[in-house]
């Protein structure tokens, strides 16, 4: 794996020495923290986007004998790696903020959840941890603080896409298939072992680190309104630069693609699999929770692509990782595959593709857990977006179906 | 299965258990290091695990079944992962495969002859800017060539 040092961002890869967030929080009311996490308004950077101090709070105030934080290292998404560098490269920022959860929640256990596919960070990460409990920033009297007791423990995943989403995750931990829960309840009152548990991204908790250093004002200054503070975006497919960035949130997608030095581009997925496929004429669009929303997956696609072979590939991720539970994902997502097959072979006819287009939006509303619910995403806004190309010998006429 | 083996393998199992513990939660992880020792958990392991945990070995098996990594069938002693999913796709992940597979003269989805590989594809491995991308065993490699991708893999026993 290649490193990428002095790596260039205002906000998380900003200056940061271990353990001084932690060294802050314990002068400090469990209330003031929230305040300040509050103040920053973060949200959570996994893709869902729900304030981060909201879980917090619903956390700290459930009454319970055990409390989790479990940090969310699944990172499947395709096109997303940006939690590998944060761990890889900053996991005093990843650590610090599970320890400052266990402190304004009251939880004592820290959980990492790392995917399988990385199980070659595991050693160095829990050398690492080793390091830390030697710093006593782990372990009972965290930091000098008499009664502050909290411990991480990293466990691994087995290679499946939907752990990522919190309940598969903790049926997984519980030693079972990785089947997401009925929401509610939530994690914050049932979650782990059915106690409360605070599930979060990788991002969200390496930002939680230098708010509480930096202050809530400081990292609201960053990003839109309702977007504060700065994202990484994991940047692939055809440009001469890909990698991770951070930028702040309203970012244009023109401007990303000047950053990454991408030429003659015709789409862009923002969001991933699960994401939206957005057109050259739409590139003026921000990148925010409240225009092009994304858990940070770019990836660029140029004039050469094949929009439908693309779709294929997302439709194939799909029928392989949803885990069968409810009918509209685990049929659904064949039927859509199906139809990409149809139009491939030129065996289509448009009423039926009409059809599909609603079993779609069926699915959007009616399947259990996010997989389902978005998995159409790329589906419709492909055919939308691309239809001249795909159906009416656009493109040149290259890709006559 | 040999008696002796299943002796061995009957310890091993007892000495995972103690060292996870026999709740639910420690399924898991056992059934990891059992994978990761003999590449796959065979039908006598599943009925182990689960008579100390007391759980039905249909428990056992349905969990298996869910996850990529864990296998009641026997692999190769390394295994093979390469990405199919979309960057790593453009990147020439087709033209790697068919270099591995004639190198190997086996197909995705099958274990050479000798044992020493198995051939899967696996989604998104979370490389993504240095396509394409695999995976052998808990190891990763990038920026794959035919050729290069060829070389690493004739170089493991
Ligand atoms: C199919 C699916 C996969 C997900 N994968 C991840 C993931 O890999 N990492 C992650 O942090 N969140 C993932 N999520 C979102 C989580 O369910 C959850 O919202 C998130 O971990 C909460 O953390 P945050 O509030 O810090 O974003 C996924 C959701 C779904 C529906
Ligand atoms: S939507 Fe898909 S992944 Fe989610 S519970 Fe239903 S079948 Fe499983
Ligand atoms: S697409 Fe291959 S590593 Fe992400």
């Amino acid at each position: 794996m290649e490193m990428k040092k002095n790596r260039q961002g205002a906000v998380l890869f900003s200056d940061y020495t271990r353990g001084k967030s932690i060294e802050k929080v314990v002068g400090m009311p469990r209330g003031d923290v929230l305040a300040e996490v509050k103040e920053s308004k973060l949200k959570g950077r996994g893709g869902a986007g729900f304030p981060t101090a909201t879980k917090w709070m619903l956390t700290a105030a459930a009454v319970a004998e055990k409390k989790y934080i479990i940090c969310n290292a699944d990172e499947g998404e395709p096109g997303t790696f940006k939690d590998r560098v944060l761990l890889d490269e900053y996991p005093a920022l990843v650590f610090d903020g599970m320890v400052i959860g266990g402190y304004v929640t009251g939880a004592h256990e820290g959980i990492l959840y790392l995917r399988g596919e990385y199980s070659y960070m595991k050693k160095g990460l829990e050398n690492y941890l080793e390091e830390m409990r030697k710093d006593n920033l782990l372990g009972v009297n965290i930091a000098g603080k008499e009664g502050f007791n909290f411990d991480i423990n990293i466990k691994m995943g087995s290679g499946a896409y939907i752990c990522g989403e919190e309940t598969a995750l903790i049926e997984s931990l519980e030693g079972q298939r990785g089947e997401p829960r009925n929401k509610p309840p939530f994690p914050v009152n049932t979650g782990f072992m059915g106690c409360p548990t605070a599930v979060n991204n990788v991002e969200t908790l390496a930002a939680i680190s230098h708010i509480v250093v930096k202050g809530g004002k400081w990292y609201q200054k960053y990003g839109t309104d309702k977007s504060s503070g700065s994202k990484l975006f994991s940047v692939s497919g055809d440009c001469k630069k890909p990698g991770v960035f951070e930028l702040p949130w309203g970012t244009t997608i023109t401007d990303l693609l000047k950053l990454v030095d991408a030429d003659n581009v015709k789409a862009v997925q923002v969001g991933g699999a699960s994401g939206v496929c957005i057109p050259k004429s739409q590139f003026d669009r921000k990148l925010a929770y409240e225009d092009a929303a994304t858990g940070g997956s770019i990836m660029i696609f140029n004039e050469s692509r094949d929009m439908l072979h693309i779709l294929k590939n997302f439709m194939e991720f799909f029928v392989e990782e949803s885990c069968g539970q409810c009918t509209p994902c685990r049929i659904g997502n064949v039927k859509l595959l199906e139809g990409v097959e149809m139009i491939e072979s030129g065996n289509y006819t448009f009423s039926y593709i009409t059809k599909l287009k609603e079993l779609g939006q069926s699915m959007q509303v009616a399947s259990k857990c996010g997989l389902g619910q978005s998995s159409p995403n790329s589906f419709l806004s492909i055919l939308e977006n691309f239809r001249d190309e795909i159906f009416n010998n656009g493109n040149g006429g290259v890709n006559v179906r | 299965m040999l008696v002796m083996e299943k002796n061995f393998l009957q310890e091993e199992i007892e000495k995972l258990v103690e060292t996870f513990g026999n709740s639910r939660s420690a399924l898991i992880p056992i059934l990891q290091e059992i994978q990761k020792k003999h590449h796959y958990i065979s039908e006598f392991a599943q009925q182990e695990v689960a008579r100390l945990l007391d759980i039905h070995p249909v428990e056992v098996y349905s969990v298996i079944s869910f996850y990529a990594f864990l296998s009641s069938e026997p692999k190769g002693r390394n295994i093979v992962r390469l990405c199919q999913t979309i960057t790593c796709d453009l990147a020439g992940k087709y033209s790697v495969a068919k270099a591995i597979e004639r190198e190997l003269g086996i197909a995705f989805g099958e274990t050479t002859k000798d044992n020493r590989i198995s051939l899967e594809y696996t989604n998104c491995v979370g490389m993504c800017d240095q396509g394409p991308a695999m995976l052998i065993n808990d190891k990763v490699y990038t920026r794959l060539s035919p050729e290069k991708a060829v070389e690493i893999i004739n170089e493991i026993k």
